[in-house]
C-alpha cells in the first residue's frame, strides 16, 4: 500500500491517465476531427470537442449539437416552415401581404408579454400574474387618459409603472419572504384582475381615441417603402459591422474568432429574411410601426441578457442559485429587477393589446392570454428548467400561435379546433424541451 | 519554513448551541506549503474552514494573517485578505460557459457591456499558467468532465490573486485520472508560491501532495505530522485516537492471515 503512496508516486498516475483515456471513454463519437487550426488552446487533449474551421466543421458541429440535445431554435423553425407550408398550401390567401401583415401585428402585444416571461423562465420560476397585469395596466391608461383627463404621455407612464410595481410585489413576496412564484403569482393573477375591475368602474369599457398615440401604435404604418428596406438594410448591416470588429478584436487578442466566411454566411441569412419580410410588408401598407417596436425592444433586450453584467447574473441564478450566490451574485435583487421586468413587460403589452381593440374592457388580460405568452416562450425553444433560452423565443413562438391562428381563421375553422391544436403544439415543445434535456444529460452535458 | 505563517490560528473555539464544536485550534500555513487537514468525521475539519472563510466566525480565539491579528466576521472579509476557498460542492454554473463562470460575480466590462474578448483572453491565460487543459473557455461547464469542473473551481478563486487557497474535499467523488490532474494543480499552486490548506478524507492524496499533516480529533488539535517522517499509521491513530482502531486491527489480521499461508 504504501509505495502505490508514495510522494513521487508519479509513474502510475502517467498510467492511469492512458489507460482512463483508452478504457472509459469509446472515443469515436466524440472525437470532432482535427484540432482547430487558427487559435487553439495549446497541448489540446485530442479527445475534446474542436470545431474546425471553414464551413464543413461547422456543419459538423451543427450536427453534434443535435445529437447532444442542444436543439435552439431549430424546432421552431422547421415547425414554423412546415405550419406556413401546409396554410399556404391550403389557402393561397395566407402568404399574401396582408395576412403577413396583420400577422406581424397581431403578435406584438402577446409577444412583448412574453419577452418578460422569457426572463422569468431563465430563472426557472413562472409568472401567472402576467395577463391580470396586462389587464390592468390598459385600465390604467384608460381611466387616466379617457376619464380623468390627464396628458397620454403621463398616463401611459403611469400605466407602465403600475405593471412594474406590480411585478416588484411579486418579486418581493418570492425573492425575500420565500413565498413560492407559482403561488405569488397566482395570488396576483386573481388580485390584480380584481383591481382592473374596480379601476373600470360600472362602465366596463372605455373607448380610445382614434388618434391618440396609443391606437396609433397599432395602426401606424410607414407607408413609404424605403422604410421598410432601409431598416432591413440597416438591420444588416449593422449586424456585419458588430461581427467584423468582434472578429477582429478577437484576433487580435488572440482568441477563436468567427472566420470571414462563416460571418457573410450569417449576414447573408438575415439580409434574405430582412428583405423578404420588408418586401412583403411593402406590398400592403409598409412597415407597421408595432413591428418595428417589437423588433427593437427585443434586441435590447438580448442586449441585455447576453451582454450585460445583468444578464450574465440571470443565466447564473437559473443556473444554479447557490453557485451565483457564492460567486457574489445578489440573488434576492436579480430576482425582484426579473420580476420587475416581467410586469412591465406585461403592461407593455396590455398597451399594445388595447392599443389594437382601440379600448380598455373588462375582459383585458383574461382568457387565453396568459397561456398563450407562456406557450410563446416555451415553443419558441425556452427551457421550463431554467437557465436555457432567448427572447427571441417570445418572437418564434408568437409567429408559430399566430400563424395557427390566422391560418385556421382563413381556413374557417372554429376556435375550438384551433386551441386543441395550440394545445397539442405546447405540449410537443414541452416534450422536445424535456427530451433535449434528457439527451443533454446522457451526452454529458446537463 | 521559519517564515511569518501566511495564516495563523491561535485558540481558535466554536459553539453550535450544545455543541462544542473547536477547542483551542491552532493552524499555521506558510507560503509554498500544503497543509492537509485531516480528521474523522465530525472532528470539526469543516468548522474551522467556516471559521478562516468568515462563514461561521470564530467565538473565541485568534487569527493572525502575515502576522497581523485580523478579523473574519464575514465572507467578504476573508476575500479581502486574499483567503480563497473551494467547497466540495463546487458552486458552478453548468450553464454558463468556463471563460463566464471563472469570471461570475466579477465580470469585466466596457461602457456597461460584457467584455467577452479580454474575460476570455484571461481565461485562456490563467488555465494556460495553471496548465489546465480546457478544450475552449467557451464551452458550458456542463459538457466537463468532474476533474475539468473541479480545476475550473480551483482556477477561479486564482482570480482574486489569493494568499491562501483552501480546497475542501477537492478529490472525493473524482476517478483516478481526475484525482491525478487536481493534485497537480495543488502542486502548481504550492510551486506558485501559495499557501494551501487541503481537507481531504483520502490518505493517499494526503501523501501525495500535502507537506505537512494537521490532524484534529473531537474538535481539539491532535498533532501536526511532516509528512516525510511520520509513517501514515501514525497519522491514521492520531485520527483515531488510539493505536488499537478498527485500521489496525484489520491490518494485523491481513498479516496474520498471510502469515498462516
Amino acid at each position: 500500500m504504501s509505495t502505490h503512496l508514495d510522494k513521487s508516486a508519479d509513474e502510475p498516475r502517467e498510467g492511469a491517465d492512458t489507460a482512463g483515456a483508452n478504457a472509459d471513454r469509446p472515443a469515436a463519437p466524440l472525437i470532432e476531427g482535427a484540432p482547430a487550426a487558427a487559435g487553439a488552446v495549446t497541448a489540446v487533449d485530442p479527445r475534446l470537442l474542436v470545431r474546425e474551421q471553414g464551413v464543413r466543421g461547422y456543419v459538423r458541429e451543427f450536427g453534434r449539437k443535435l445529437r447532444g440535445g442542444e436543439l435552439g431554435s431549430v424546432p421552431v423553425v422547421v415547425g414554423l416552415a412546415v405550419i406556413w407550408a401546409v396554410f399556404q398550401w391550403r389557402d393561397s390567401a395566407f402568404l399574401s401581404p396582408k395576412n403577413l401583415s396583420d400577422l406581424s401585428i397581431y403578435i406584438v402585444g402577446t409577444g412583448m408579454i412574453s419577452v418578460g416571461i422569457v426572463l422569468v423562465l431563465l430563472l426557472g420560476e413562472i409568472d401567472l400574474s402576467v395577463g391580470s397585469v396586462s389587464g390592468l395596466a390598459a385600465a390604467v391608461l384608460a381611466v387616466l387618459y379617457v376619464n380623468e383627463g390627464l396628458a397620454e404621455w403621463q398616463a401611459i407612464l403611469i400605466a407602465l409603472a403600475s405593471g412594474a410595481a406590480a411585478g416588484a410585489a411579486h418579486g418581493f413576496f418570492f425573492a425575500r419572504v420565500g413565498v413560492p412564484a407559482f403561488v405569488v403569482t397566482l395570488a396576483g393573477l386573481l388580485a390584480w384582475n380584481g383591481l382592473m375591475l374596480q379601476v373600470l368602474g360600472t362602465t366596463g369599457t372605455i373607448n380610445l381615441d382614434r388618434d391618440s398615440f396609443i391606437v396609433h401604435l397599432n395602426s401606424h404604418y410607414f407607408v413609404y417603402i424605403a422604410v421598410a428596406y432601409g431598416v432591413a438594410g440597416l438591420a444588416v448591416a449593422l449586424f456585419l459591422g458588430a461581427q467584423l470588429l468582434d472578429a477582429r478584436r478577437r484576433q487580435a487578442a488572440g482568441v477563436p474568432f468567427r472566420p470571414l466566411g462563416e460571418i457573410l454566411a450569417r449576414t447573408a441569412v438575415l439580409a434574405v429574411l430582412a428583405f423578404a419580410a420588408a418586401w412583403r410588408l411593402n406590398e400592403y401598407k409598409g412597415l407597421p410601426l408595432a413591428l418595428l417596436i417589437f423588433l427593437v425592444v427585443l434586441i435590447g433586450y438580448d442586449v441585455l441578457l447576453r451582454r450585460t453584467r445583468f444578464g450574465r447574473q440571470v443565466f447564473a441564478v437559473g443556473g444554479g442559485v447557490e453557485a451565483a450566490r457564492r460567486a457574489g451574485v445578489n440573488v434576492t435583487l436579480v430576482r425582484i429587477a426579473v420580476f420587475s421586468i416581467s410586469g412591465l413587460m406585461a403592461s407593455v403589452g396590455g398597451l399594445f393589446i388595447a392599443s389594437r381593440i382601440a379600448a380598455a374592457n373588462q375582459g383585458a388580460g383574461t382568457g387565453n392570454l396568459l397561456m398563450e405568452a407562456i406557450a410563446a416562450a416555451v415553443i419558441g425553444g425556452t427551457s421550463l428548467f431554467g437557465g436555457r433560452g432567448s427572447v427571441w423565443s417570445a418572437l418564434l413562438g408568437m409567429l408559430v400561435i399566430g400563424s395557427i391562428a390566422s391560418g385556421m381563421a382563413l381556413l374557417g375553422i372554429e376556435a375550438s379546433v384551433q386551441y386543441m391544436i395550440t394545445g397539442g403544439v405546447l405540449l410537443a415543445a414541452v416534450v422536445i424541451d424535456s427530451v433535449s434535456r434528457r439527451t443533454q444529460r446522457s451526452a454529458g452535458r446537463g | 519554513m521559519t517564515a511569518t505563517p501566511v495564516l495563523a490560528l491561535r485558540g481558535i473555539s466554536k459553539r453550535f448551541g450544545a455543541v462544542q464544536a473547536l477547542t483551542d485550534v491552532d493552524l499555521e500555513v506558510r507560503a509554498g506549503e500544503v497543509v492537509a487537514l485531516v480528521g474523522d468525521n465530525g472532528a470539526g475539519k469543516s468548522t474551522l474552514v467556516k471559521t478562516i472563510a468568515g462563514v461561521a466566525p470564530a467565538d473565541d480565539g485568534v487569527i493572525e494573517w502575515r502576522g497581523r491579528p485580523v478579523r473574519v466576521d464575514r465572507p467578504h472579509d476573508a476575500q479581502a485578505l486574499g483567503i480563497a476557498t473551494v467547497y466540495q460542492d463546487l458552486a458552478l454554473c453548468d450553464n454558463i460557459h468556463v471563460a463566464g463562470n471563472l469570471f461570475l460575480g466579477r465580470e469585466l466590462t466596457r461602457a456597461g457591456i460584457l467584455d467577452e474578448v479580454e474575460m476570455e483572453r484571461r481565461s485562456r491565460e490563467l488555465l494556460e499558467t495553471l496548465s489546465i487543459r480546457i478544450p475552449s473557455v467557451r464551452i458550458p461547464i456542463a459538457s466537463l468532465s468532474g476533474g475539468q469542473r473541479q480545476t475550473v473551481a480551483i482556477a477561479r478563486s486564482m482570480l482574486g490573486q489569493p494568499g491562501l487557497v483552501i480546497l475542501d474535499e477537492p478529490t472525493a467523488a473524482l476517478g483516478v485520472e481526475q484525482t491525478a490532474q487536481v493534485l497537480d494543480l495543488v502542486e502548481r499552486l504550492r510551486e506558485r508560491g501559495l499557501a494551501v490548506i487541503l481537507i481531504s478524507h483520502n490518505m493517499a492524496d494526503v501523501n501525495a501532495v500535502a507537506d505537512r499533516v494537521a490532524v484534529l480529533r473531537l474538535g481539539r488539535n491532535n498533532g501536526t505530522f511532516d509528512i516525510r517522517t511520520t509513517s501514515q499509521e501514525d497519522i491514521i491513530s492520531a485520527i483515531t485516537g488510539a493505536t488499537d482502531n478498527a485500521v489496525t486491527r484489520r491490518k494485523a489480521r491481513t498479516s496474520n492471515a498471510e502469515d498462516h499461508a
